[in-house]
């Protein structure tokens, strides 16, 4: 009943199409060894569209750098005590004008453990950090979207909105073992829209899970833009961490400039 | 070829559909000779059947008498047979014993039916499981642990007696008429638990393809450790669906709840010991074998639960 009103009213055929234009290599069952689902993908689209249109009303500038196929890292900042961020990104790269990609999302080593959750997020094409996974979907030639602030950045709370959390490296490492380009992307307004004033630990620490915010249970409509910045090329042989890291430091920088970039729009629209 | 020309080959664990079927592909072609701790197996005239343990002296007269070219050993008591110290006794004792056999008698090939629950079902599991993988089901439970014993065992025997030429086999879950393991059983069920909140992918295999499977890596003699997966996969409970069971929901959290259901309320066909199957993937990568072997299923899931399905009928 509900699959069918969101197909009716949520999923026009220009949502349909980009699953024609982007597929997946799914089995006779519609499922692919990730958990990936067509059917359940399609349905979220619609649902997120509208999100993405009516409630946030995102704007996503820089769509035309996403190479529209081939094996590509979107590696982003996190915000918000919930990872809509990644919600809003794999919208704006399903609808983009310019090749739509159905991206794939490396997320949190809890979540699979949360019941409903996991399968929910593995239905919809989201996948367990793992490095093993990370280069299987790359030799895919799939988009995945990796966050590589991971808990430090959903968790850090409003107090230190849009302060880039530590970058861990293994993203760079795979960038560099399967040479691909690597698209820095700068999210603004998910820190507003999911603001956590405060982390109960002792609660989180029972329930298992990184941290238990103290937040209003529903995001707030604020709006959102997305920026994607120019393809960064990374190179091997790795001799040492620390050239990874200063690899990696050279994304976190052009992260950091597309969020400014955001900001000063967003204040300049202000003014 | 005169019947005392043709290749000698022992079956242990005649009983069972995989063996049955394995027993059906090869008998023209090779003088068989067949076992089982379990029960005494009829078979025709020209197949000898033996209801021996493993363990027994008598296991070795049989070696003496038959000369044996190649042992193909599907005779591991899966967890729900037995109790525990039985199955180490014969799944780890029994093969040992069974290896040394081969080593002392000149046998050149074996084949070992292991099962992919020695990788363990784990939340950080990647999709793909390869061979190199570790073996992480004795984490999990202790009564996985003479299966994972098993695979350690044979795995000294491949790098130790390479004359062997041990092939061991890492098949999905192997589901299809006669076949009586967990998920079979589970998915002959009306009504089947299902964890809520949970659904892992799965990878099944029907006992025909897993027959053929063995048959080839007998024929083709290519020594080495090889998962036997289909890369068709499914949803738990969308397998249910398909195969007419209703589901039957257990509540998943805190994680030791649904375990402590299982012990107490001594579901058979959902077991403890297996819980985390139910809950988290162990899917494997059977690319190695489909490329060395050139194997490929011929069986569809959706002709797999449709025969669960009928049987509901």
């Amino acid at each position: 009943m509900l699959k069918e009103l969101i197909r009716r009213y949520m999923l026009p055929e220009e949502l349909e199409s980009v699953f024609a234009s982007s597929p997946k290599r799914v089995g006779t069952l519609d499922y692919d060894r990730w958990g990936y689902n067509s059917e359940t993908s399609r349905l979220a689209l619609g649902v997120a569209k509208k999100i993405y249109d009516r409630y946030f009303r995102t704007e996503a500038f820089g769509l035309e750098n996403v190479p529209s196929c081939g094996r590509v890292l979107i590696i982003a900042n996190h915000s918000g005590y919930l990872p809509m961020d990644g919600v809003l990104i794999g919208v704006a790269l399903s609808t983009n004008p310019h090749g739509s990609r159905l991206p794939r999302a490396m997320i949190e080593r809890f979540l699979p453990t949360v019941p409903y959750v996991g399968n929910l997020m593995n239905a919809l094409g989201a996948v367990v950090g793992e490095v093993q996974n990370c280069l299987d979907m790359l030799r895919n030639e799939e988009a995945i979207m990796v966050f590589p602030e991971g808990v430090r950045g959903t968790g850090k709370g409003y107090s230190k909105r849009y302060q880039l959390q530590r970058f861990g490296n293994g993203f760079m490492h795979l960038a560099i073992e399967t040479n691909t380009p690597i698209i820095p992307v700068g999210v603004v307004g998910c820190e507003e829209a999911l603001p956590m004033i405060g982390n109960l630990k002792g609660l989180a620490r029972m329930m298992g899970v990184p941290y238990a915010p103290v937040a209003l249970p529903l995001p707030l409509p604020t709006k959102v833009t997305i920026h994607f910045g120019k393809p960064l090329h990374f190179t091997g042989p790795i001799d040492n961490e620390d050239k990874v890291t200063a690899h990696v430091n050279e994304v976190k920088a052009a992260i950091s400039s597309l969020l400014a970039e955001g900001l000063a729009l967003r204040e300049a629209r202000k003014a | 070829m005169n019947d005392h020309q043709k290749p000698c080959v022992l079956i242990t664990g005649a009983a069972g559909a995989t063996a049955q079927q394995v027993i059906s592909r090869l008998r023209h072609d090779y003088r068989l000779v067949v076992c089982d701790s379990r029960r005494e197996v009829s078979m025709s005239p020209d197949i000898p059947s033996y209801h021996i343990d493993l363990n027994k002296r008598g296991m070795e007269d049989i070696f003496r008498q038959y000369r044996f070219d190649a042992v193909i050993h599907l005779g591991r008591m899966s967890p729900n047979e037995y109790t525990r110290d039985s199955r180490y006794n014969a799944n780890v004792l029994g093969t040992q014993r069974l290896f040394d056999l081969c080593v002392k008698y000149g046998v050149h090939h074996v084949i070992v039916m292991s099962t992919h629950f020695v990788y363990g079902a784990h939340a950080f599991n990647p999709a793909f499981l390869t061979e190199s993988a570790p073996l992480k089901a004795s984490e999990l439970t202790m009564d996985l642990v003479d299966s994972v014993e098993l695979e350690n065992l044979s795995m000294i025997y491949l790098w130790k007696y390479p004359d062997l030429n041990l092939t061991i086999l890492r098949p999905s879950n192997i589901v299809g008429p006669g076949v009586n393991n967990t998920m079979s059983l589970l998915l002959m069920q009306e009504r089947a638990p299902v964890l809520m909140g949970f659904s892992p992918i799965m990878q099944f295999i029907h006992v025909e393809d897993m027959a053929d499977a063995i048959v080839l890596a007998y024929r083709k003699k290519k020594p080495g450790i090889y998962n036997v997966a289909s890369d068709d996969c499914v949803a738990y409970q969308r397998a249910l669906e398909l195969a007419g069971c209703k589901r039957r929901a257990l509540p998943s959290v805190p994680p030791g709840l649904p375990r402590a259901l299982s012990r107490v309320l001594g579901m058979k066909h959902f077991p403890h010991y297996l819980v985390s199957y139910f809950k988290y993937a162990a899917t494997i990568d059977g690319s190695l074998f489909r490329e060395t072997f050139g194997f490929e299923p011929r069986y569809s899931l959706k002709e797999i639960f449709a025969h669960y399905k009928l049987l509901k009928l």
